[in-house]
């Protein structure tokens, strides 16, 4: 039942997102952080849901974001699964595990976004897109990466209380 | 009354006289110097009655000063959080004030004022949020405007809400008119969050400080609205058309409140366009 605590929690992540976290630019690029939220959730040991909370991220962001649907649900969707695999593989090391997810997802995220929007007909410069994009979002999600994994972690604890 | 008491009423009697003599001035010098050593006295007097007074009172007031510091801290912090609330204020009204002026310089359109409240969450898209929908009367297609020129156009509507392409976005392109130039051109936004002019006629003279304003063709936009100014022009001999870069007038990191142009209906050319069969 504490599951639940993903709508209002990933309503407010998406709402600050594009409120606040999207006009603190570095260059042409900002943070993701549903993203990083998402990558943080689903790295920690006792979360059985994330699949469940990707998908909800997926269409709170579709809903908000002029973005082609589909590039939330397979962005958001694979970052869930890079976390499983990773999470399995490295359990005994959780932040590098985290760096990593936040790394790749990012670059997935960016890579798909820039291909459909190549497909829709729009001009972009591959230098422009990862110099100026994709980099510095890059950065800042992993400046992101700690802190919210530490929140993350706190929270799973809260959703799945550990029985003594 | 027996003699003793009336030696003692005597002597009182003059001691009083004397006195009253004395502080009324009429003994003179003598009595100048006796006010004078009163005075002295007095002073001296008082000055160590108020040096113990504040020794002892002292620390009851430093405790009555530190809750009245606390007091005025706290009022202090709350004046800086209404002037600050006071300065917002003024700022948005001077963004309508603004506003105001410029629909009424315009009277031709009508207007719907909405304040942003949000922003694409891709980095790779300049869309904004703004806070009036379905609800207010707003369509897609309307064009967004603020005092300093064009914003961008309605994308998408809910009831409440609506999503606006800004003239930055990659995928916008507008045609545009260049009026000293007296040429038309097409404005292409950028990823980075710039505007540029491309398809200018290599005959037209572009020079720094043009006026670019929306042409109206195609339909998707009204006619002169104003956009920016030409930056600097290129044109290259082995190129079909010569290019410009844009300096937008509207600063669109700062976007408050817009208007949404609410009279104008985008005209869908799409059936008009010649369709191209593959040859046989």
């Amino acid at each position: 039942m504490r599951n639940l605590i993903a709508f209002p929690l990933l309503g407010l992540v998406v709402i600050f997102q594009s409120s606040i976290i999207s006009q603190m630019r570095l260059l042409a690029g900002f943070a993701d952080l549903p993203l990083v939220l998402l990558a943080a959730w689903a790295l920690q040991d006792q979360v059985d849901s994330a699949w469940h909370w990707g998908v909800v991220t997926a269409l709170l962001v579709s809903f908000i974001s002029a973005t082609n649907p589909v590039v939330a649900v397979l962005g958001y969707l694979f970052v869930v699964f890079f976390a499983q695999i990773l999470q399995r593989r490295v359990w005994h090391a959780p932040l590098i595990a985290m760096f990593s997810v936040v790394f790749l997802g990012t670059l997935w995220m960016h890579s798909l976004s820039f291909v459909f929007l190549r497909l829709s007909g729009t001009t972009l410069s591959m230098g422009d897109a990862a110099g100026l994009v994709t980099l510095p979002s890059l950065l800042l999600n992993i400046l992101l990466a700690v802190p919210i994994y530490a929140f993350m972690r706190d929270l799973a604890y809260w959703v799945y209380p550990v029985e003594e | 009354m027996n003699s003793r008491s009336l030696q003692t009423t005597i002597i009182f009697l003059v001691i009083g006289g004397i006195l009253v003599l004395a502080f009324s001035g009429a003994l003179g010098s003598a009595s100048r110097g006796f006010t004078s050593v009163l005075v002295d006295v007095q002073t001296w007097v008082s000055a160590q009655f108020l040096g113990f007074q504040d020794f002892f009172t002292a620390p009851r007031d430093s405790v009555t000063l530190r809750n009245r510091n606390a007091e005025l801290e706290a009022q202090v912090s709350q004046l800086q959080a209404q002037v600050i609330e006071l300065q917002q204020r003024v700022n948005e009204t001077e963004i309508l004030a603004a506003l105001v002026d410029f629909s009424r310089s315009n009277p031709e359109n009508t207007y719907k004022a909405a304040s942003v409240i949000g922003r694409d969450p891709s980095p790779f898209l300049h869309y904004i949020i703004i806070n009036r929908g379905s609800n207010d009367g707003i369509r897609r297609g309307m064009p967004v405007v603020t005092n300093q020129g064009l914003v961008g156009r309605i994308d998408a509507v809910i009831a409440d809400a609506a999503r606006v392409q800004l003239v930055t976005d990659p995928a916008s392109s507008i045609n545009v008119y260049l009026q000293n130039a007296d040429t038309s051109a097409v404005l292409y936004g950028a990823l980075t969050g710039d505007i540029s002019l491309d398809l200018i006629s290599q005959n037209a003279t572009v020079e720094s400080g043009d006026l670019i304003l929306t042409s109206g063709l195609g339909g998707g936009y009204p006619a002169d609205l104003i956009i920016g100014q030409v930056v600097t022009a290129q044109s290259l001999e082995f190129e079909l058309f010569q290019q410009a870069t844009v300096q937008p007038a509207v600063d669109f990191s700062r976007l408050e409140i817009v208007l949404v142009i609410t009279n104008f209906r985008p005209v869908d050319i799409a059936p008009l366009e010649p369709v191209v069969t593959p040859a046989p």
